[in-house]
């Protein structure tokens, strides 16, 4: 068995790692069972479970601000203390696990006067009036404030902001004045993401989150991802939002406006109209968003099944050439290019490793600039009147469509990316009951999309359409043949990482879209590939040190890396909050959707394979395709001079 | 090096360095732990934690690796003592640490020093070669097969928080000088999440004495909770400010009238953290079940305006919170606030109750020892001085006279 990186050991530093509580450590047999007293009422728990886990268990709520499922315990904003018989001061019962019979009360008086002196410490530093605020309602600290009864500031409220608002980043805009100094943008950035452009700096009432050298976010390592908005409980994060300018787009006659909907978004945007997590409003969005002014709505699914055909073709190229031509070295395993989030943690990080990225474009760039081009020569469009907005679950895409290299199409390929929760507001703005609109499908001439182009919005999801296609090519049956129902279930799933070895049985003959790049697949018979998945550059930050230092994952084909925790449902633009459960949900709805499409390969998008008859006619990776539709990336490094 | 003015007799005076670790070699591990258990000595850093039960956990602890931390980064108002037992008695400490090495089964020692006393590490390093060439610091250490042991000065860069043993050993690692939750606790999980015992340099100065003297010495003295005796920085309005050792359990009024302070206003026990104690309240004693303290007295006299010297206090706090937890980076500039208002007769009665109130939040919530204490020195003085705090008027303001 070799000994790949495992996804769930070593997070970053030791001072946090060390604060992530885990109910499994307990005892030799795992089995050890403390018996706790919460307000009377009496339950038994494994050793090692925090008091505020246990009272969950029966049913007591302890509020919490800066605990958070997804990260290591801080225990610094005091909110969820509780008493303890026998013990002279109150404790935090997210960062306390029990080892010994407890008798505890959750709402003495004591802990109810230190509960609302803390939310009231907390106001009296907070900026801002909650209707001025893109969180209002959805807000954590208002959220307590409620619970709390407040109705006056006890210690003040600030009369003037402290801090300037840093937007410099196209992704991520940071203001301070609303910070509460919880820390968990510090945990997400640090230790969950290990990318550390955030860190808090100074001391006392000094203390505030601040970059490296207090240069502007855009100046920084920062990698755009957004998870730290996901998880800042009030507004002192936020993505740059371009929704002004993409209403003055539509409401100016003069301009043609066309959306692209990635399929994330799909799969959450309910959650800000009060649905559960997992009900995909695909269809419902479509009417939406005409009734808001979009002049085409367009699936980004399109594109990514191109992705798969340009990236799949790549990757075959290169495989050739490792396996069949000796001459030089090839640059293997090849990472995914679709996530920009990874993209810019790896030209931060590795970017010795940038040959191995694929060419191809993410989805959303190949989507901008087929659209000023083939689509507006379709439809004698002048391509300068088009305005292209992404609907993304991502705040990395907007850094993405801004890169100054994205103008493959004489213009910027994409001018606008907003994140579901700008949509979201958009809609509501606009007066529109999202969940009870009429469905109605996709405009063409990118109408028809395949389940493997939703299951991008998944991690491992671009893995398994790559499969799909790749073997199908390759081996000449249909992949139901090998896998049932097609789904490639070995690549699906949470785990960090994931790694699969398939083995060529046997190779078929060369499709003709296939035939100007290869002769035949001689090369690949019998060939095993492996291949990995990664989703958060946590987990990306092990399997890069892994290849670097010449471990198995050195030896792989093809890895797909995302930036975001879950994948692109897990996105950095994607609904508040967020947990494990929530992203669990919205992945079985992208899934779902797959397997109720009528087409599930990419290679079998009718559409596609028209678009490469009458406009990329060389095929995948051909002239015109790496003109559009492949793109170069931008060593980085850490020392970034401003 | 600065030596204090006056320094009454030590009982460390009648115990030789090196004595201390031969004494703990000539026992087992589990001898020592129980010695030092049998002899009540509480952790001298003020927070009173059994010496003896510390070790014993660490001593119980899994793991190959150990750590035995001589906590030197003595920062709190008023306190002396570690730099001075640090310049006269280092090789008490010395012999403490390795006999902690040799209880718990600790192969590393390390001084956490000040980083104000830069200046004392040359002396320091030259005692540990001198017992590096006598074998009492290396491998075999005192000739006991397969016993290594050795002591490492490590820098502090003078955050009075590092003092907090848990944000001592982040400090230790490199880290922010931040607190970490406990449990676990640094027995279990300590420096590089390694069983680690920390304590104050005056502990493992007495751990010494103990050894060589026996445990029914050190109980002879102090009180049935506080046994032994205690090194005080004294400093402020008396006649003889200095460094003195004194019996446990010994009454506010007997430490002035033995410094020349008798005619205090008040008195502040165990620095900006501790308690301010009235005249009123001298008749009390000094001991973990009564006032404790790491060892400051600050002695206030009739002419000291307590105000100044609360809002003095919380400008130290405000200054010195570590900034991770609400109620204390949060709760002292709002008491320090109180303080100004006060100052200026601005401050409503009821306000004051509500600030009297957070205090007491502080105290109960806030993470680690430090946000727990710092609202101390307030409340007792808000307590005890009433005219002092409230009798301010507006037209007044900075014009009192005592």
């Amino acid at each position: 068995m070799v000994d790949y990186p495992k996804s769930d050991t070593g997070r970053a530093p030791v001072s946090q790692k060390r604060q992530v509580i885990s109910p499994g450590n307990n005892g030799a047999d795992g089995s050890a069972q403390v018996a706790l007293t919460i307000d009377g009422q009496q339950v038994n728990v494994p050793v090692g479970t925090t008091i505020l886990e246990a009272a969950k268990q029966v049913g007591i709520h302890i509020p919490t601000l800066c605990a958070h499922h997804d990260l290591c315990v801080a225990g610094v904003c005091r909110v969820c203390v509780v008493e303890v018989e026998g013990m002279r001061t109150l404790q935090a019962s997210c960062a306390y696990p029990v080892s010994q019979p407890m008798n505890i009360q959750t709402h003495t008086r004591k802990v109810r006067q230190a509960r609302r002196h803390i939310i009231d410490l907390m106001l009296s530093h907070h900026y801002g009036e909650c209707y001025a605020c893109g969180r209002n309602n959805n807000c954590e600290l208002q959220a307590l404030a409620k619970e709390y009864g407040v109705d006056f500031f006890r210690f003040g409220h600030p009369e003037k902001p402290e801090h300037e608002i840093d937007n410099s980043s196209h992704s991520v805009v940071r203001d301070m004045n609303k910070c509460v100094l919880c820390r968990r943008c510090v945990r997400t950035c640090i230790d969950l993401q290990e990318v550390g452009a955030l860190e808090a700096i100074n001391r006392g009432d000094k203390t505030r989150i601040a970059t490296f050298m207090d240069q502007p976010l855009a100046s920084v390592v920062c990698i755009n991802c957004g998870q730290c908005i996901n998880r800042c409980p009030t507004g002192a994060l936020r993505a740059n939002d371009p929704t002004d300018e993409v209403w003055a787009a539509i409401d100016d006659p003069t301009k043609h406006v066309v959306i692209q909907t990635a399929p994330a978004p799909r799969a959450a945007i309910g959650e800000c109209f009060g649905l559960p997590p997992g009900r995909a409003l695909t269809f419902e969005m479509n009417t939406a968003l005409r009734v808001c002014g979009f002049d085409r709505v367009f699936d980004t699914n399109f594109t990514a099944d191109l992705t798969i055909l340009e990236e799949g073709t790549e990757l075959l190229l290169r495989l050739q050439k490792a396996l069949k031509e000796t001459s030089g070295p090839v640059a293997l395993p090849q990472f995914t290019s679709c996530s920009p989030g990874w993209i810019k943690y790896l030209e931060h990080f590795y970017p010795e490793y940038i040959p191995n990225v694929s060419t191809a474009k993410s989805p959303q760039q190949m989507f901008g600039a087929i659209t000023k081009t083939y689509y507006a020569k379709l439809h004698g469009i002048d391509p300068k009147d088009i305005v292209t907005v992404a609907l993304m679950p991502c705040s990395a895409k907007k850094f993405e469509c801004n890169r100054p290299e994205m103008v493959d199409s004489g213009f910027k390929d994409v001018d606008y990316g907003l994140t579901t929760r700008e949509l979201a507001k958009m809609i509501q703005e606009a007066g529109i009951d999202l969940p009870n609109m009429q469905p109605s499908d996709f405009d063409e001439p990118f109408g028809t999309a395949t389940g493997s182009g939703v299951i991008f919005g998944a991690t491992g999801g671009v893995m398994e359409a790559a499969l799909r296609t790749v073997i199908e090519l390759v081996v000449g049956v249909k992949v139901e043949n090998l896998f049932e129902h097609a789904d490639i279930i070995p690549v699906r799933g949470m785990d960090g990482i994931r790694c699969v070895e398939l083995k060529i049985p046997s190779v078929g003959p060369v499709p003709d879209i296939l035939k100007p790049l290869f002769e035949s697949w001689e090369f690949l018979n019998g060939a095993t590939l492996k291949v990995a998945i990664a989703h958060g550059t946590a987990n990306a930050h092990k399997v890069m040190e892994d290849i670097k230092n010449g471990g198995p994952m050195s030896q792989f084909h093809f890895i797909e890396f995302m930036g975001c925790p879950g994948g692109c449902i897990g996105g950095g633009g994607q609904p508040i909050p967020t947990s494990l459960e929530i992203r669990q949900a919205r992945a079985k709805a992208i899934y779902g959707e797959d397997s109720s499409s009528k087409i599930r390969k990419s290679h079998e998008n009718p559409h596609v394979l028209k678009f490469y008859k009458e406009f990329l006619t060389e095929g995948p990776c051909g002239h015109l395709s790496h003109k559009l539709l492949h793109t170069h990336y931008t060593p980085r490094g850490k020392f970034i001079t401003p | 090096m600065i030596a204090p003015k006056n320094r009454g007799p030590m009982s460390y005076d009648t115990v030789k360095a090196e004595a201390g670790l031969t004494a703990a070699l000539a026992k087992t591990p589990a001898e020592v732990v129980a010695t030092l258990t049998e002899s009540g000595l509480k952790g001298r850093g003020g927070a009173g934690f059994p010496t003896g039960l510390k070790w014993k956990f660490a001593a119980e602890s899994q793991g190959q690796d150990k750590y035995v931390i001589c906590n030197a980064d003595e920062g709190e108002p008023g306190t002396f003592k570690d730099r001075f037992l640090l310049t006269d008695y280092a090789g008490l400490v010395m012999d403490g640490m390795t006999a902690g090495g040799w209880a718990i089964g600790a192969k590393h020692g390390i001084i956490y020093l000040r980083g104000e006393y830069t200046y004392m590490c040359a002396h320091l390093e030259a005692l540990l070669q001198a017992r590096r060439d006598k074998q009492l610091l290396g491998k075999n250490v005192g000739g006991h097969q397969g016993f290594d042991f050795d002591i490492e000065i490590r820098m502090g860069s003078g955050a009075y928080v590092c003092g907090e043993e848990t944000a001592l050993i982040e400090s230790l690692e490199g880290q922010r000088g931040e607190p970490r939750n406990r449990p676990p606790f640094p027995v279990d999980t300590g420096f590089m999440d390694k069983p680690s015992i920390v304590n104050n340099v005056e502990t493992f100065a007495y751990v010494a004495c103990i050894l060589v003297k026996g445990a029914d010495w050190f109980k002879k003295t102090g009180t049935a909770k506080s046994t032994g005796l205690k090194i005080f920085s004294v400093s402020g309005d008396c006649e003889r400010p200095g460094v003195y050792e004194f019996p446990m359990g010994i009454t506010v009024a007997d430490l002035l009238s033995a410094v020349g302070g008798s005619d205090a206003k008040a008195v502040q026990i165990g620095g900006a953290s501790g308690y301010c104690a009235p005249a009123a309240e001298f008749n009390r004693t000094i001991a973990y079940e009564d006032i404790a303290t790491g060892g400051s007295i600050i002695v206030f006299g009739q002419n000291r305006d307590m105000l100044k010297v609360a809002k003095n206090f919380l400008e130290f706090f405000v200054e010195e919170s570590c900034g991770q937890c609400t109620p204390c980076r949060d709760g002292n500039p709002k008491l320090l606030e109180g303080v100004e208002l006060l100052e200026k007769g601005r401050c409503s009665t009821k306000y004051l109750s509500e600030l009297c109130s957070l205090g007491e939040t502080m105290q109960l919530a806030s993470k680690c020892g430090l946000g727990q204490t710092s609202a101390n020195a307030f409340l007792s003085i808000v307590k005890h001085f009433g005219p002092d705090v409230m009798a301010r008027t507006p037209h007044c303001a900075g014009h009192r006279k005592s």
